[in-house]
């Protein structure tokens, strides 16, 4: 299970505009790269990354190589209602990984 | 004709002279986007539409010590509003083994059009953000880059 940090902010007005961080420890691996033997190593990296709000999407990232290692994420949303915010990304194994932040809306 | 090494063939100087070895030094490079890959993606994401510039704009430190992580921000001028909203930001490079970095969906829930992430760069070059708004139109930023150690293409 990967690492990563998540930044909601615990409470926040109605209507406010809050900012969500995230930060996933992952290589990254580009597929460009080649390990001492001469031989490349496979791409892997993180390809897309959603977050929603009490089930509802409000951002999506697709992600490509560029994207530096343990990447970094960050972007806006509006505290609408009490609720949690998901966050799920998938790499190119298919595999997804799911975090849970609280939100409470005064 | 044999070389110190064994080889046979032209010497590098007459290599030089000739020309080929000028033409050799971009076979040998590693494989890297082009203008014309990146605008290829980029008429991926637009399609058609004409891409203006203005309303976005894209954050990038001009002088990169380190291309492995470069931070990058990107802001629209936009209301959130249902009617009237960001939908997509799309971040394209020139010089990198691939031309798109990131494309990023928001929507009225967003409320601020506002992304930053960190990313890499292969080479001095140019980055491009582009805006999709709610309405179809197209909006684009270009920030040109200076990297001293490049990221992406070298082993370990």
């Amino acid at each position: 299970m990967a690492r990563a940090l998540i930044n909601v902010p615990a409470k926040a007005k109605r209507g406010d505009i809050v900012e969500v961080k995230a930060l996933i420890a992952h290589p990254m691996e580009t597929g460009y790269r080649h390990d001492i033997k001469g031989e490349s190593i496979p791409r892997d990296i993180i390809k897309s990354f959603v977050c929603s709000y009490n089930g509802e999407d409000v951002f999506r990232a697709e992600l490509f190589p560029a994207v530096a290692a343990n990447p970094f994420i960050a972007f806006n949303v509006i505290a609408s209602e009490n609720g949690v915010l998901t966050f799920s990304w998938t790499d190119d194994h298919d595999q997804i990984e799911v975090r849970t932040a609280p939100i409470t809306v005064e | 004709m044999q070389d110190a090494s064994g080889r046979s063939g032209p010497n590098r100087r007459e290599l030089i002279v000739s020309g080929a070895g000028r033409a050799s030094l971009f076979v040998t490079r590693p494989a890297c986007a082009t203008d014309e890959t990146m605008r290829a993606a980029i008429r991926d994401f637009v399609g058609e539409a004409q891409v203006r510039s203005g309303r976005i704009k894209l954050d990038l430190p001009p002088l990169v010590e380190n291309g492995n992580a470069v931070p990058l921000a990107i802001t629209v001028e936009s209301p959130m509003t249902a009617e009237y909203h960001v939908k997509a930001i799309a971040v394209f490079n020139q010089k990198n083994p691939q031309p798109n970095v990131a494309i990023f969906h928001l929507g009225p829930r967003s409320g601020r059009a506002a992304v930053s992430t960190r990313i890499r760069l292969a080479d001095s070059q140019t980055v491009t953000a582009i805006a999709q708004m709610s309405d179809g139109s197209f909006w684009s930023d270009s920030v040109d880059v200076v990297v001293t150690l490049a990221a992406c293409v070298e082993g370990l």
